[in-house]
């Protein structure tokens, strides 16, 4: 299958990236692994009039651990994350479970993010973290919270002449941990279920911040806020942890499709929370 | 849009669309029709080639993404020596039925032993977990990897001697 027709510009700057696109304006999209872009251009599903191959750009490719915080660079690949000893937890633990081996050596954390399909996995990890993305724009950069940032399915807040430069995921200075669980029927399909948690506790043991989200049991990606709310200020206990699981479970609103019934998934949110949980709270206090 | 692609140490040339697919360049304009166009949705994987050493889905890729950049194919396995060591494992070890993804699985299967000379069966079905074969049910697949990877670290085991 062939994509439509399309002007093909390369850049060499993030600044000359921008200013492509500002030219070519909703009707132009960046390429940078093209794992979900060209496949829907393949289908027709998508037709850019303008792509603009963000590919050549230096300096992009990075994961790098500042203060408090890791960045991922817009061009560092699914398999560069899964590979990486920068980052930790349920970023660590999502990472091997995106697509397959061959579309994580070119698909892009920070195109997944952009992408926001709705049952894409990362979106799920960057709430249950409370991540940033980097964004750029001929006025120059700022930030802007994930949850504001996932606006609807396939729809992000960026502007028509703004760039995911990078990611930027909290690392805890403390004791933190996390897991990702996810239920998918064969290697590169949607998850059937996902559930993503991330814990903190403070010196006292308690858990001092928590983030739970789910994959593929809502209209998009989302947080299991009255989990989060239960966790945090007590001490990590499989009680707690199945708690939060029916918290996660009341919260969210799987469909009955092919993959399975709502009731069922529910049951599975449900025990993946648990099981996130229990995996974050060990490597917590290891 | 002129592009130079280096397929298995030879430059190929062409004018091509930009909406043109790796594979398409690599079947059409250089005309090596070892790599296979099976789903074309970015599923089956047999359309597999390594681009500077790393397994993709050449459906699923710009050829112009590929200007300038190291490809091989299932035709580049094969040396003046004879068979590459995962060709002389899939014959021995009856590692295909009717071929379609072999390509692709050999080209994983080598990536995999050039990046791990020792996987275990996990990290082999791991690693040819994107790549789809309806045939052998993968069990003499794995085998011919493992069969490879021996060869490969009895050959490194030699050469260290």
């Amino acid at each position: 299958m062939l994509p439509a027709r399309f002007e093909y510009q390369i850049v060499s700057s993030v600044e000359e990236a921008v200013a492509a696109k500002t030219q070519g304006g909703d009707e132009a999209r960046f390429l940078a692994g093209g794992q979900s872009l060209l496949p829907m251009m393949k289908l027709r599903f998508a037709t850019p009039t303008h792509l603009v191959d963000i590919n050549r750009i230096s300096g992009l490719d990075t994961i790098e651990r500042h203060n408090g915080h890791v960045e991922v660079g817009a061009l560092v690949r699914h398999a560069d994350v899964a590979a990486s000893d920068q980052v930790s937890g349920v970023v660590a633990s999502a990472a091997p479970w995106i697509a397959d081996p061959l579309v994580r050596n070119l698909g892009t954390m920070c195109g997944s993010v952009a992408h926001c399909d709705p049952e894409g996995d990362w979106n799920t990890v960057l709430l249950a973290t409370g991540a940033e993305v980097i964004a750029q724009g001929p006025a120059g950069r700022r930030m802007i919270a994930i949850d504001d940032f996932v606006v609807d399915f396939f729809t992000n807040s960026l502007a028509d002449d703004e760039m995911v430069v990078a990611l930027r995921i909290p690392a805890a200075a403390g004791a933190s941990g996390g897991s990702y669980q996810k239920l998918e029927r064969k290697v590169g399909d949607y998850a059937t279920v996902g559930v993503a948690a991330h814990l903190e506790l403070g010196a006292d043991g308690r858990i001092s911040a928590a983030g739970v989200a789910m994959t593929s049991v809502a209209p998009i990606n989302c947080k299991a806020r009255d989990a989060e709310a239960l966790l945090v200020g007590n001490a990590p206990s499989a009680e707690l942890f199945a708690e939060a699981g029916a918290a996660a479970a009341a919260a969210s609103e799987p469909r009955d499709d092919v993959r399975g019934t709502a009731r069922w998934k529910r049951q599975v949110v449900a025990a993946f929370t648990r099981r996130a949980l229990t995996e974050a709270a060990e490597q917590a206090q290891s | 849009m002129e592009i130079t692609v280096n397929i298995n140490g030879t430059d190929h040339t062409a004018d091509v669309e930009p909406r043109k697919l790796l594979v398409d360049h690599i079947r059409t304009d250089a005309r090596l029709t070892g790599t296979h166009i099976g789903c074309d949705t970015t599923s089956c994987g047999v359309c597999t080639v390594l681009v500077d050493g790393k397994p993709v889905k050449s459906c699923t890729m710009l050829a112009v993404q590929a200007d300038g950049r190291n490809v091989t194919t299932v035709e580049g396995l094969k040396s003046a020596d004879g068979l590459h060591p995962i060709q002389q494992a899939f014959s021995d070890e009856h590692g295909l039925q009717c071929g379609f993804c072999t390509p692709a699985m050999m080209l994983v299967g080598a990536a995999l032993i050039d990046e791990n000379p020792n996987p275990s069966d996990d990290e082999i079905r791991w690693a040819i977990s994107g790549n789809l074969c309806r045939c052998t049910g993968y069990m003499n697949i794995v085998k011919s990897i493992q069969a490879a990877a021996a060869v490969a670290s009895n050959g490194a085991a030699g050469a260290d001697a």
